[in-house]
């Protein structure tokens, strides 16, 4: 008698997909709410990797983007820096 | 010295007039001096859900530019002990009044009133910046829908930003048969994604269309289950504790008959 009972626990149930479209432009929403947060993140990562490589500052791009979690191919919040490197520094190599 | 309650949403249209008035009549029923402020100027609603709309002479901008003295424009709801209404302008606009004049205003109001509840204006421009200024604290109204809990987060990051830190979610327009069938957020997802604590739970019910077209709040119709809810909710403000309302509606005979037969 499966006719009769709750498709409610199904993971493709409206609700669900309603959730986690939610969740992920909250995601996006939060970061655009405090506009300073993606800078205090580009302030740190060009002071950690610059001991390392000089990079192009100017040109250095941090973003909240979304891409497919592999085991399921669900979205994803995700952050993504593209940091063009000049040369790397001597000591390293 | 009273209390001031903003109640918000961000989006329009979930039902933030209906929880003011529905909200404050509670509160008056159960012996609180209280005052309803309609902080949306130039789209005032609160008079006519109230039923109150053919008593107003002057309002809220009348007030803060002194053309009258406070006590003129309060009206009291004659049905109701210790209940009043400041309405809201219908010809300005948001910038008739400046949030310095609304915190000045809200401080005259919380000498004589226990509580304050603001009806604020959808949006977070300047109307929203003037109802939440002299706020002592915030309820934040959502329906389970997506925009509607999108904005609701909005809303909450920018009240505490402002100070207004920890408001309290009223989650409005339920449908159990929707939440059942797995068509509905339900209370726990909202409250999972917005992290904020939980003030009330108000079914989706025709008696809240009824009673607004009467002007008659829904707290004052006993078979009314949004109208418990809304009592419900000013207990919790007061400090009582209420279990949340069961919204198992009775689901007839010909829908029980199909469980039995389903079951075996």
């Amino acid at each position: 008698m499966d006719l009769f009972r709750s498709s409610a626990r199904h993971s493709t149930s409206s609700k669900n997909v309603a959730k986690e479209r939610l969740k992920l432009v909250l995601v996006h929403d939060r970061v655009n709410v405090s506009s300073t947060f993606l800078e205090m993140i580009k302030g740190d990562l060009i002071k950690v990797i610059s001991d390392y490589m000089e990079i192009d500052e100017d040109n250095l791009e941090v973003k909240m983007t979304k891409t497919k979690r592999d085991e399921d191919d669900t979205l994803v919040p995700a952050l993504v820096a593209n940091i063009p490197i000049k040369r790397m520094k001597g000591a390293i190599r | 010295m009273g209390e001031v309650i903003v109640i918000t949403s961000g989006k329009g249209g979930v039902g933030k007039t209906t929880a003011t008035a529905n909200i404050g009549t509670a509160l008056a029923v159960n012996g609180k001096k209280v005052v309803l402020v309609d902080a949306d100027i130039g789209l005032r609603n609160l008079d006519v859900v109230m039923g109150l709309e053919n008593r107003i002479v002057y309002d809220v901008v009348d007030v803060v530019e002194g053309v009258c003295r406070l006590r003129q424009a309060l009206i009291k709801d004659k049905r109701y002990p210790d209940l009043f209404l400041l309405p809201a302008a219908q010809t300005k606009d948001k910038n008739a009044v400046s949030p310095a004049q609304m915190q000045e205003l809200c401080e005259r109001l919380k000498q004589e009133f226990d509580f304050v509840l603001i009806d604020c204006p959808a949006g977070i421009e300047q109307g929203f910046k003037n109802a939440i200024a002299g706020a002592d604290r915030a309820i934040v109204v959502t329906t389970p829908e997506i925009s509607a809990v999108r904005d609701a987060d909005r809303i909450i990051g920018l009240l505490e930003a402002s100070e207004l830190g920890s408001p309290k979610l009223v989650v409005n327009r339920v449908r159990i048969d929707m939440v059942k069938k797995g068509d509905m957020m339900n209370t726990e997802d909202m409250i999972d994604i917005l992290a904020i604590d939980l003030l009330g739970v108000v079914p989706d019910d025709e008696s809240i269309v009824v009673s607004t077209n009467r002007g008659e709040p829904a707290v004052g119709d006993n078979r009314s289950l949004a109208g418990k809810a809304f009592n419900n909710i000013a207990l919790r403000i007061l400090g009582h504790e209420v279990p949340f309302l069961d919204l198992e509606v009775d689901e007839g005979f010909l829908v029980k008959l199909l469980k039995l037969i389903s079951k075996r």
